[in-house]
């Protein structure tokens, strides 16, 4: 080797104690290096052991998780052999981390700049005002707003995608040598995390640091990094320079990542395909909002004077940054969050605005399935009991026929029968998620209003869902309001498209025709943010200054 | 400042709340103990007693009169300071609980002093080095303590320190308190097995408090800055679990004013407690409505001190 490497892996091997007190080893025998410099990314699905690797580069296991044989060499320290005591003397200085949730990851009590400079706090490092000194120079950097006095307010006074150039921020304050991103901008919406790639990028790029970019999002790491390693069950799949990766992946599973990323562009179905299609769903001027009511009116409005229809068999989808409403319309639809104006009409029939007001054969009809099926489902109930609920709530289905038609259930999402006597906590995420469809299956609705039902979810994963939804779809001809922040996922599924920023609809149109001719200025805003898989997107690419100003709140 | 004006707002909600409980909960008490059996009158006369006679001390009693005027007059008397007149021995039940009060409070406030700090420390210190040897320790003696009712624990320490040794007095009341030393002396064995008994609970709830806060995200990024562990739970955890550990010392507390009979009984302390009881048996009822009002403005006390603490630590509404 003609080069000294700054880090070098070798046989990295992890250990975690299950829930049940088995050990099971989640990384089996990791070896690569990074030169000083260099950014290398790690992406795989959730499981993969990304994150175990990037934190056991600090020294660092997660509770329950421990190192167990392998060496990481970091510049001249061996942090395998090293004490704890040792290894928080390297932590901030000769590496540092920037965290998934920078919202979660910033003390709520203290000053955010107390935070940022804290690591010249515990390693003794001297001067303080020098410290704040280099901390609004890093702000200014980072193209944080008011970069002289953000530090003195509180994590919660400050929005997310500043949140998360903070905490890089915090982490380049030491200098080290060696700075891991742990997937930073996955939780921000596009809008917003062009911003903070652009920042991450120029900082990187101005100082000799090296970083780990840790995350599932190929798009994102061709933007920003060197080299990418593919994970997967813990083992390395695929090495190679980012270009490789993208244009020429040689793995198997490379290439499924890529394709999962390509959306299969959706074709209406053709079930009586006809002028006078009747509408499924209408919406009429419907507001709605939370808070105590003021006049008939709540304090805190979020939805406003939303109409629209969505015809038999079709699907809409709704997309918008966090914020925009998007949810609360699904739970004002649903009657979750009864509306203070406004109709909904099912099939041409007023719906009661409450949940509590409407009929059975009312509440059968649209069905709502949430985001995380983890927090949906009961976790003290075997899956034959949260589907059999609404069997004999809806259809008075009991006893042996129920059992009968749960396995049939289970069996339109693709899943065994034998998984009916299981808890939710025994399966997989997209598992879960088939599940929570499942029950809303069970009601035998006309309407699906689908929350965000695949982010939460690996790309691979999360296309097989889509693909089962399209299944569905043309068996049992259901409609879908599908709502999510992930344009090419609405692409994959519906007909049209609804736009939505601050609670207003700025724009409907076809889905497959979304990328090319929006023609409201935050749509053309949204449909550019999204990454696209070329190395050079970033860099080549350029939005309207003013248009940024006025819609993405970064 | 609009923000803070906010705060003091939500302070002044709370201040609110507590005033309209104490309401609530004179109400609460004046009716029942209404409600207690047995008729005064019967029980100051005698068994022996006429009819006529009875009737006679009722009227003059004023208990003829309808009970919500009863009660109107009562509030109307603890707003301006009169607590009424004792049944059983015609005194101002203020004269009767005056010094009764100054006692309970003297033994509370020795003991806070004592069990506080320690509980805190410990408590606190089980959480940094959870798991360790320290933190069974600790575990192990505070499940022990909980289990072991106080009488238990204060008849065992009369018979080790005061009966066996000879260390200290058995009775606290009483006692030469000239030096410190005296003092001390006097008040050990009450407030050790006070301590005990609170001091538990305290522990085990700050020991939950602080390990839930250092189970965050970012007190692991506090790790992941280099930072140690005294200062991880010093300087992140802490700060955001002052408030449910400030709701469990004053929960913890509220027990020293009126939950101390059987410790009072035990030592021979004359406090508030073992005054209400005494006025239970005798049907003295302005006595112990006093006495239950007491214990309720110490608890609403303690609890709204707590909550205002919580609202104040919270940098969310603090700014």
């Amino acid at each position: 080797m003609t080069k000294q490497s700054l880090v070098s892996v070798r046989d990295l091997h992890i250990g975690a104690i299950t829930d049940s007190g088995r050990e099971v080893e989640i990384i089996k025998g990791v070896n690569f290096e990074i030169a000083p410099g260099e950014i290398v990314a790690l992406i795989g699905e959730s499981g993969s052991g990304k994150t175990t690797i990037a934190l056991s580069l600090m020294g660092h296991a997660r509770p329950g998780c421990s190192i167990h044989a392998g060496t990481i060499r970091l510049g001249e320290h061996d942090v395998t052999a090293m004490s704890e005591r040792r290894r928080a003397d390297i932590r901030g200085t000769e590496v540092s981390y920037v965290p998934q949730s920078a919202a979660a990851a910033f003390n709520p009590s203290k000053r955010i700049m107390d935070q940022v400079i804290e690591v010249t706090a515990i390693h003794n490092l001297p001067n303080r005002s020098g410290a704040e000194a280099r901390a609004v120079e890093l702000f200014r950097a980072l193209a944080l707003p008011s970069p002289e006095t953000i530090g003195q307010r509180y994590p919660h006074q400050v929005s997310g995608g500043q949140l998360q150039r903070l905490s890089a921020a915090m982490a380049l304050i030491g200098d080290p040598k060696l700075v891991i991103f742990d997937e930073p901008t996955t939780a921000l919406d596009v809008t917003t995390q062009i911003e903070v790639l652009r920042a991450f990028r120029s900082v990187m790029e101005k100082s000799d640091m090296a970083g780990v970019y840790v995350t599932h999002d190929l798009a994102v790491v061709a933007q920003i990094a060197d080299r990418i390693i593919v994970l997967k069950g813990g083992e390395i799949q695929e090495e190679g320079t980012t270009e490789q990766i993208v244009n020429a992946p040689r793995h198997p599973y490379t290439k499924e990542l890529l394709a999962a990323f390509d959306p299969v562009p959706h074709e209406a179905i053709a079930t009586a395909d006809g002028p006078d299609r009747a509408p499924l769903l209408e919406v009429d001027r419907l507001s709605a909002g939370y808070g105590s009511m003021r006049g008939g009116e709540p304090t805190a409005k979020i939805l406003d004077d939303i109409s629209f229809t969505l015809e038999r068999g079709r699907n809409l989808g709704v997309v918008g940054e966090s914020g925009s409403g998007k949810s609360t319309l699904a739970r004002a639809i649903a009657g979750i969050l009864p509306p203070y104006r406004g109709e909904v009409l099912v099939n041409g029939v007023a719906l009661p605005a409450s949940l509590g007001q409407r009929s059975k054969e009312q509440l059968r009809q649209a069905q709502i399935v949430f985001q995380l099926a983890d927090t949906a489902l009961n976790p003290a109930q075997p899956i034959e009991t949260i589907l059999g609920r609404p069997l004999t709530f809806y259809h008075g289905i009991k006893g042996r026929a129920r059992e009968k038609r749960v396995i049939e259930l289970l069996d339109m999402v693709q899943l065994p029968a034998a998984l009916r006597h299981r808890l939710p906590m025994e399966l997989s995420g997209g598992q879960k998620q088939r599940v929570n469809l499942a029950r809303a299956l069970g009601a035998e609705p006309q309407l699906i209003l689908c929350d965000e039902i695949t982010s939460a979810l690996d790309t691979v994963v999360a296309a097989a869902i889509l693909e089962l939804l399209k299944e569905l779809q043309r068996e049992l001809s259901l409609s879908y309001m599908f709502i999510s922040h992930d344009l090419s996922t609405v692409e994959a599924i519906c007909d049209d498209v609804l736009v939505m920023y601050k609670g207003e609809i700025v724009e409907r149109l076809p889905a497959a025709t979304m990328s090319t001719e929006a023609q409201h200025p935050y749509s053309k805003l949204l449909v550019s943010s999204v990454p696209k898989l070329d190395t050079g997107w970033l860099a080549g690419l350029e939005q309207d200054p003013e248009l940024i100003a006025r819609f993405a709140n970064r | 400042m609009s923000a803070s004006l906010a705060t003091w707002i939500l302070v002044a909600q709370r201040l609110a709340i507590a005033l309209l409980t104490l309401v609530i909960v004179s109400f609460a008490v004046f009716f029942a103990t209404e409600m207690l059996p047995g008729d005064v009158a019967q029980i100051l006369l005698g068994q022996a007693a006429t009819p006529e006679a009875v009737a006679g001390l009722r009227e003059a009693m004023g208990l003829d009169e309808p009970a919500l005027l009863r009660f109107l007059g009562w509030m109307r008397g603890l707003v301006s300071g009169d607590f009424g007149t004792s049944y059983v021995n015609d005194m101002p039940v203020a004269e009767l609980i005056g010094d009764r009060l100054i006692n309970s409070l003297r033994l509370a406030g020795v003991t806070t002093a004592v069990s506080v700090p320690v509980s805190l420390v410990l408590g606190i210190g089980a959480a940094m080095w959870r798991g360790s040897f320290f933190d069974r320790t600790v575990s192990i003696l505070t499940i022990s303590v909980i289990s072991v009712p106080e009488f238990m624990v204060a008849t065992l320490a009369v018979l080790i320190f005061a009966v066996w040794l000879g260390w200290l007095p058995a009775l606290s009341y009483g006692a030469d308190t000239g030096s410190l030393a005296a003092m001390l002396k006097a008040y050990a064995m009450p407030v050790i097995s006070l301590s005990f008994v609170i001091s538990a609970q305290m522990i085990r709830m700050t020991r939950a408090a602080v390990i839930e806060t250092i189970n965050t995200p970012y007190v692991e990024m506090a790790l992941l800055k280099g930072a140690g562990r005294v200062r991880m739970v010093l300087v992140h955890a802490l700060p955001n679990a002052l408030g449910p550990i400030a709701n469990a010392v004053a929960l913890s507390l509220s027990y020293l004013v009126g939950g101390v009979i059987i410790v009072e009984t035990i030592f021979n302390y004359p406090g508030v407690a073992k005054l209400m009881v005494d006025a239970v048996a005798t049907r003295d009822l302005p006595l112990i409505q006093s006495c239950a009002m007491i214990f309720c403005v110490s608890y609403l006390t303690l609890i709204t001190l707590a909550d205002l603490m919580a609202i104040l630590s919270n940098p969310r509404l603090r700014r």
